[in-house]
């Protein structure tokens, strides 16, 4: 997994590269902990190249949504494979969470 | 066709698990969404086995073997851990819940559950004994 990020002045962009498990979900927890994070307006999580995500990647982003909302910072995925978006929806995640086909949805929300 | 697989119970051998799955059913031509449940439904049950079960102890080992065949796909994973996973512990996860908690486990068997068809936990002496099941009937049009 490959975490490659981009930041503007109210937003931050991950490109996840990779798959997402039990090892390599460590990474990506590391980098939604960091305080600063919550000082943007939006997370966008680009999903283009994250060819796979297991519960444990999924945990990262359940374990880091409340804390989100109570700061205000919206948490986007955009571009996600079907096979990855499946997953979301096999537990109902994909209607508690906010998935947007395109980053230009996702820069609009 | 039948395939076996070792590993150490570490959790970097998860891919390595995730491959031997994905290798098995190669033939088979499965979707893309068929596929991907099957190899994520073994990496949940390993993944916990190898972290819960045996602590990441990588002195120990998990065995796996595959039986599949037009019909279905099935796994068996066996292990000699002391601490066992108890079905009837499961609880269906509530995840507006797990989300206001910010819970960072506990949903892995619930996709288990919801892709196989039939999961099982046995013990035969001092080896625990997980097997999965899930045909591969394609179904009616």
């Amino acid at each position: 997994m490959k975490i490659t990020q981009h930041a503007s002045a109210d937003t931050l962009t991950l490109l996840l590269d990779g798959e997402l498990d039990a090892s390599s979900s460590v990474l990506l927890d590391t980098e939604l902990t960091k305080p600063e994070t919550l000082q943007y307006q939006k997370v966008l999580i680009n999903c283009q190249k994250l060819n796979y995500i297991s519960s444990a990647g999924l945990g990262v982003f359940i374990s880091h949504l409340q804390q989100f909302q109570d700061a205000g910072v919206k948490l986007v995925f955009f571009n996600m494979q079907e096979k990855v978006h499946n997953v979301f929806e096999i537990l109902g995640l994909d209607t508690l969470m906010t998935i947007v086909p395109s980053e230009t949805e996702a820069t609009a929300i | 066709m039948k395939n076996a697989l070792r590993i150490s119970c570490s959790r970097g051998n998860l891919k390595v698990v995730r491959d031997f799955v994905t290798d098995s059913l190669l033939n088979y031509h499965l979707s893309p969404l068929q596929l991907n449940q099957i190899v994520l439904a073994v990496d949940e049950i390993v993944a916990n086995i190898i972290i819960h079960a045996n602590g990441e102890d990588e002195s120990q080992h998990l065995d796996l073997a595959i039986d599949v065949n037009d019909k279905a796909f099935g796994i068996e994973i066996f292990d000699n851990a002391a601490n066992l996973y108890k079905p009837s512990s499961y609880h269906e996860p509530d995840l507006p819940e797990f989300i206001r908690q910010g819970k960072k486990g506990g949903v892995g068997m619930a996709l288990v559950n919801r892709i196989m068809d039939r999961v099982e936990f046995t013990t035969q002496g001092t080896q625990n004994v997980c097997r999965l099941y899930k045909s591969l009937a394609q179904p009616e049009q």
